[in-house]
């Protein structure tokens, strides 16, 4: 396959770093990385750490792509980009399972997933292949904090309502019968439809409300 | 990198020149020696951390179930029975083992065993200490399970489940309630039966399959 | 044997791929708008997750027992190898069913369900025939996830969702449902 785009306009702006926190969020518009989104936000703990581990590759990945961007021959590049994003991963997964082996354990195999992540691959393809060093560093930093604002956001609604806890401190008296599905898989799926069913809902409202007008 | 003149590779070109295969070659090769030398620097500098967490966890299982031996040996199970050493050349990462663990006065109290069977969700691991010579678990302690939060999981946290365990005569039983003073009745978690009975039911087949190798070693020591 | 038929059943039906380890969720919300591709792309993956489970069980056995760190990347590399061959194969062999899967194959290098499979099945240290059998049930399980859903979408083309549901927010809704039927087969082969 041969590069066709354009070459895109040269400056870093804050547009790159804001751009994955709303418009083009990875999992709400682009809708990349649902595996780990549903599966690992039973807990707020859990939904933190493989939201900066995913950041975390997600920068490694994208400053060593575009900075070895005219070193790799195009027939080989996704194999590249693939063996890079495989060297984060798998560094991640170590530094993870020395500091944190609590939080390595309930994450399991899903660390070494993230290097399935379409997000990641994705980015190193579309954009961190194509620009400085400096656009795709500011690029990886917004696209992995608009990921993990939702892991953020699911985990908290799943946590509370499905174990009335909030990273492990119990939020209600011990009377509280938590909403245990919540915190098993039917929960992500219900979660993150309902949420996706919100924006749908506040989009819609928005584009009546400028009509009438 | 080793050519740094351009082959005619620039990024958006329209139809880049056909890179020469010796070139890719050598950029894949470079980028797996880098890549392979970047995770074995920082296998080596987490190695120990993550090594003593390990052993860590093992050894205050051990002491949990075996109600806190002074010491134990990690026993090997080979084809003629259970030995303190293994024979040259043999991996002890594939061996199984349990371990044997020593009282103040250095005699025997019994093995802690590690064992897994699938439960209700998934499978559900525990080590338990047994003795032997008498048939009577010393403790139990789960080490991984899936089961369902709030009600499976339990046979981790409920303590009038898991107390019952210490000074249990195997083969177990699992009951509604227990009748009587037979020390081989488990009552099993009111909704979480199936759950109860996956952990006795470990107890029992380990203790059938490792308690006449243990009977055996505690006879004639290592071989 | 009873060990393989639990793996093979637990795969298929109580920890299913899709609706409870949360694996190969791409195609199970992009390529499920029709049961005949559906059942296509089912299929292509159960072979390639053979094929991995092959891989990964010789992989482990004969190669990365010295070096244990370098697994993730050489099972990415052998999986991203073997479905390239697949590929070529099947334009090859049979051009009509290449046809018919179009861009599927290459979806499948990504599908998380492929590494998951290999990773699973390092961690439970399952020799070969448990590999084996742990990729036949994850496949079909896999299949079983997608036909529903392909069949419950078909319905949904002449059903009233509402506006704003429409889209991947009523599969996600559909998705759990199927998840909480599937969460009936817990407890499928334990003895008591």
């Amino acid at each position: 396959m041969t590069s066709t785009a354009p070459a895109p306009p040269a400056p870093a702006s804050l547009e790159d770093l804001t751009r994955g926190l709303w418009r083009e969020n990875p999992v709400l518009v682009q809708m990349l990385g649902l595996c780990p989104t549903l599966a690992v936000t039973n807990a707020v703990a859990n939904g933190i750490a493989m939201g900066l581990a995913t950041t975390f590759v997600l920068l490694g990945s994208s400053l060593m792509v575009a900075s070895l961007r005219r070193f790799i021959p195009n027939e080989v590049r996704i194999t590249s980009y693939v063996l890079i994003i495989a060297t984060f991963v798998t560094i991640a997964d170590f530094v993870l399972e020395a500091l944190v082996p609590g939080i390595h354990k309930q994450l399991g195999a899903f660390i070494a997933l993230i290097v399935v992540n379409c997000i990641i691959l994705g980015r190193a393809e579309a954009f961190a292949s194509r620009v400085t060093v400096r656009r795709a560093a500011l690029d990886a930093i917004g696209m992995g904090a608009g990921f993990t604002a939702i892991l953020l956001l699911m985990s908290a609604t799943r946590e509370v309502l499905g174990s009335g806890a909030l990273l492990g401190h119990p939020l209600f008296g011990p009377g509280f019968e938590p909403w245990v599905i919540m915190v098993l898989p039917p929960g992500g799926f219900l979660t993150l439809g309902i949420l996706l069913l919100l924006l749908a809902w506040r989009a819609k409202r928005r584009s009546l409300g400028g009509r009438s007008r | 990198m080793t050519e740094s003149h351009p082959h005619g590779m620039t990024v958006g070109a329209a139809s880049p020149a056909r890179t020469p295969s010796g070139r890719l070659l050598v950029t894949l090769g470079l980028a797996g020696a880098l890549a392979g030398g970047l995770i074995v620097s920082v296998y080596q500098a987490t190695l120990p951390r993550i090594e003593a967490h390990r052993a860590a966890l093992v050894e205050a299982a051990v002491r949990e179930v075996l109600k806190n031996p002074t010491r134990w040996d990690t026993l090997y199970l080979e084809p003629n029975g259970l030995t303190r050493k293994l024979p040259a050349g043999a991996d002890p990462a594939r061996a199984e083992r349990v371990f044997w663990g020593y009282d103040g006065r250095d005699r025997p109290v019994g093995a802690a065993i590690v064992a897994g069977q699938p439960g209700f969700a998934d499978v559900v691991t525990l080590m338990f200490g047994l003795d032997p010579a008498s048939g009577t678990v010393l403790g139990m302690k789960v080490l991984g399970s899936k089961e369902t939060p709030g009600l499976g999981d339990r046979i981790e946290r409920d303590t009038a489940f898991t107390s019952q365990f210490p000074g249990a005569l195997t083969p177990l039983l699992g009951v509604k309630t227990r009748v009587g003073r037979d020390p081989s009745q488990v009552a099993v978690i009111t909704g979480a039966t199936i759950s109860s009975r996956t952990v006795i039911r470990i107890i029992n087949q380990a203790t059938a399959r490792w308690r006449p190798l243990l009977q055996r070693y505690g006879e004639r020591g290592s071989p | 044997m009873s060990d393989l038929i639990w793996i093979l059943v637990s795969a298929l039906l109580v920890n299913n791929f899709t609706l409870t380890l949360f694996l190969g969720l791409c195609p199970f919300f992009g390529v499920t708008s029709k049961i005949a591709t559906a059942v296509r792309l089912g299929l292509a993956n159960v072979f390639v997750l053979l094929l991995t489970a092959l891989c990964a069980w010789f992989l482990n056995r004969f190669v990365l027992g010295a070096a244990p760190y370098l697994r993730l990347i050489s099972f990415i590399v052998v999986i991203a190898s073997v479905v390239q061959v697949v590929e070529m194969a099947i334009k090859k062999w049979s051009p009509a069913l290449f046809r018919a899967l179009g861009i599927y194959l290459p979806l499948i290098t990504t599908n998380c369900a492929i590494l998951g499979l290999a990773i699973f099945q390092t961690n439970r240290g399952y020799g070969f025939w448990q590999g084996m059998a742990f990729a036949l049930g994850a496949g079909f399980g896999l299949t079983l996830a997608l036909v529903l859903m392909a069949s419950i979408r078909e319905r949904l083309e002449v059903a009233d969702v509402p506006a704003v549901a429409r889209g991947t927010a009523i599969v996600l809704i559909i998705a759990a449902c199927l998840s909480l039927a599937f969460m009936g087969f817990a407890g499928l082969g334990t003895a008591t």
